[in-house]
């Protein structure tokens, strides 16, 4: 054993997990490879990038190539009851869950890190575009990626103090660019790989038809109906439907309708027109703290609603430990409950949490 | 990657290439290069290692030379034995019913499957007890008329029980059935004698006795029904076309000259080895059992449960702590599926997955077994914490 400090990364015959690991090695961390197995569903394999036999022999070639030992991890069960059953359970109670952001709390900050520890690793590392930096009072700030196009900070705003301390983003400090050309220098078998799409087990599957095999309640058509109650037609499905969407709704009306809102419990799709959706605030629990605890008061913050979301100003209040109050400064379209909805202050990501109601 | 500070205790899985082994093939690759096949000089020089080599193993394993055919591995010798004479079998005397085990290796289980699904072959398990072990009666009440082939795993890889091939051969043998056992991990720590146990078939693969791998070779007793499942030229007796790995069969030859001359020496030097370390294990990890027999096993084998534990964890963590063993269920992709092996066994889910094989070999030293014995109960610990 040496006394250098080790680090696990998580690999993934991807670029950037393959360039992270490449970084570690040259500046002298004792390196462990380690890829996770996650589920697919059955008949998808070969077209989730993430996990295939090919690509694991692509990082495995890339472990070779850096003399560092690789290890692959099974959680397949563990993701299938965790990060799918939430995808599946949000959708039957009409809400849109982040599967990503799931993942990284109970697979790699959870069940990944936990073995990496047990392996003897100080700290893991993975190839997100976000950046960790330590305040002098000892506090560990979660920062965006060097590239905006890539910041990848909203599915890690679930990330604690302890979690932080033990994580390494080195690509982060990069633009993709960048780290496409590192992976040429290091002669890396991965420079011109393709990204790896958001959810991994779908393959290429629309992730209505999987919903549709794997929760065929959700696929069940039930009335479409105005604010007032009025029936304008049938939909084929509540999770056939996002907040905001206009496309696909199959009404005649003489506006243009949009999807405002789901009653799960009576299957019924709300409808209204374009100034029937604009909201100016929002409630959300289940915040996290990036810093451990909630500010003092209300603070001005720029605000995603979703991973792809503009960002946008508005003011958060606490309204205790865990729960927030959001007002915009400008009325948003597509607030969606079950989304996460994730703070910054210019550079530093401050938390976030699952957005519950819209408006109020 | 660096191999200083590691300690190789997967002898099951491979063999590192013996000195007077890589020595032997050396002159085959590029001076006498010849394709046995040949009429000309070249040819004969080749033909000529290619049947000393096959004289070599027959008297090793008690044969004739004619008896002799050498595959590409353990793996091939198993499918011609059981593709080979199931088709005979049929084809000749109608027989379709073959006698297998559930502790056989893939490479006999899944072969049966395959006769089992595509040819219509009728597969049976042979009861195993809670070792492994077949009993011989067994065998005698399985028997039917149409019994083409009964195969039974020699020593087994995983849980490393001895079966009693003898005794089951001499009832093939009154029963008129030809009788095949897989005796890839066998050969390197046992006698073998293909007369002695009745054997009609008889499987070796070059790796495990300190041989090359990519080199195996069949047994086939004179007489015995059996077609070529590899089909082309005339190579060994019409059994297995392909012009011959030479340098690999003078290897295969040479490792196991060097193997069965000294069986007697490696088994006084690593049963103390092997039973010290089963004992320090069971003595001081706790929901610890051992698999298979404890004292009908092959000499150079310790495999274990643990209770709660994840076995491909436990691998990891023990790479890391610099020691390469293995489990049961071994599988780089860590699918955790509790082995066919442990389960027919008896062994219930939450102790088959925590699977453990150490498997000693010439170069383990008291001292390196001390180690292991050193840094294992805390992995142990460790990797049930995770649980």
């Amino acid at each position: 054993m040496s006394d250098r400090p080790t680090v696990a990364v998580a690999m993934s015959g991807g670029v950037d997990s393959s360039v992270t690991a490449a970084l570690l090695v040259e500046r002298g961390y004792r390196v462990i490879g380690l890829m996770l197995r996650l589920w697919n569903e059955p008949g998808t394999e070969a077209d989730n990038r993430c996990c295939t036999p090919d690509a694991m022999a692509l990082a495995r070639r890339v472990a070779a190539r850096l003399e560092i030992p690789f290890y692959a991890l099974d959680v397949q069960d563990t993701f299938r009851s965790t990060v799918v059953q939430a995808f599946i359970d949000g959708h039957a109670q009409g809400i849109t869950p982040n599967p990503c952001l799931v993942c990284n709390r109970h697979i790699r900050w959870g069940f990944l890190l936990d073995r990496a520890l047990a392996m003897g690793a100080d700290c893991l590392a993975t190839g997100h575009y976000a950046r960790v930096r330590t305040a002098e009072d000892g506090r560990v700030k979660l920062l965006r990626g060097m590239d905006a196009a890539k910041d990848q900070s909203y599915v890690l705003s679930i990330l604690n103090q302890e979690q932080l301390a033990r994580t390494l983003y080195p690509v982060g400090e990069f633009s993709k660019p960048e780290v496409r050309d590192l992976a040429r220098k290091y002669d890396l078998p991965v420079a011109s790989r393709a990204d790896s799409q958001d959810l991994c087990f779908l393959g290429k599957g629309d992730y209505r038809t999987f919903l549709a095999r794997n929760a065929p309640q959700l696929a069940q058509s039930g009335p479409i109906v105005s604010p007032a109650g009025e029936l304008l037609g049938q939909h084929e499905g509540l999770a056939n439907y996002t907040i905001g969407q206009r496309k696909g709704l199959g009404l005649s009306s003489p506006a243009p309708m949009y999807v405002i809102g789901k009653d799960v419990g009576r299957n019924i799709l709300v409808v209204g027109p374009e100034d029937a959706l604009g909201q100016r605030a929002l409630e959300a629990g289940g915040i996290n703290w990036i810093s451990g605890e909630p500010p003092a008061g209300a603070m001005r913050v720029q605000v995603k609603i979703r991973y792809k979301a503009t960002e946008v100003w508005g003011t958060v209040l606490p309204r205790s430990s865990d729960r927030v109050r959001v007002e915009f400064d400008q009325p948003l379209r597509d607030i969606t409950p079950g989304q996460r909805v994730v703070f910054y202050q210019d550079e530093v990501c401050l938390g976030g949490g699952a957005i519950q109601t819209a408006g109020g | 990657m660096n191999q200083a500070a590691r300690t190789y205790l997967d002898y099951a899985a491979t063999t590192p290439v013996a000195d007077q082994v890589l020595e032997s093939m050396l002159p085959y690759f590029s001076q006498v290069f010849g394709n046995p096949s040949s009429v000309h000089f070249y040819g004969q020089q080749a033909e000529a290692a290619l049947e000393e080599a096959r004289h070599t193993v027959a008297e090793l394993l008690h044969a004739r030379a004619e008896e002799i055919v050498f595959t590409a591995c353990g793996t091939e010798s198993d499918n011609l034995a059981l593709r080979g004479v199931a088709f005979a079998q049929r084809k000749s005397k109608q027989r379709a019913h073959i006698l297998v085990t559930p502790v056989e290796h893939h490479a006999v289980l899944h072969t049966a499957h395959q006769l089992a699904e595509l040819h219509q072959f009728e597969v049976e398990e042979l009861a195993v007890d809670e070792y492994g072990q077949v009993d011989p009666d067994e065998v005698r009440s399985s028997i039917r008329s149409d019994t083409a082939l009964v195969s039974v795993i020699y020593a087994n890889n995983e849980i490393g029980t001895i079966n009693p091939i003898a005794e089951i051969g001499a009832i093939c043998r009154e029963r008129g059935v030809p009788f095949h056992s897989d005796a890839v991990q066998a050969a390197a720590h046992l006698k073998m004698d293909v007369d002695a146990d009745r054997l009609d078939l008889l499987s070796i693969g070059a790796h495990k006795f300190y041989g090359p791998k990519g080199v195996g070779a069949l047994y086939v007793r004179r007489g015995t029904p059996i077609t070529p499942t590899l089909t082309g030229g005339k190579q060994e007796h019409n059994l297995r076309a392909g012009t011959q790995n030479l340098p690999y069969i003078v290897g295969l030859a040479e490792a196991l000259r060097l193997a069965q001359t000294s069986v007697d020496d490696r088994a006084q030097q690593m049963i103390p080895l092997r039973d010290h370390l089963i004992g320090q294990v069971l003595e001081e990890i706790p929901r610890a059992r051992l698999t298979g027999h404890p004292s009908k096993r092959l000499p150079n084998h310790a495999s274990f449960v643990f209770e709660g534990v994840d076995g491909n964890m436990l691998l990891m963590l023990l790479d890391s702590e610099g020691f390469a063993c293995s489990s049961g269920s071994a599988c780089k992709t860590g699918n955790p599926q509790p082995s066919e092996v442990l389960t027919a066994i008896g062994m219930s889910r939450s102790w088959a997955l925590g699977s453990l094989r150490v498997t000693l070999g010439q170069a383990t030293m008291p001292d390196d077994v001390a180690a292991f014995l050193k840094v294992l109960p805390a992995v142990v610990q460790r990797v049930r914490k995770l649980a």
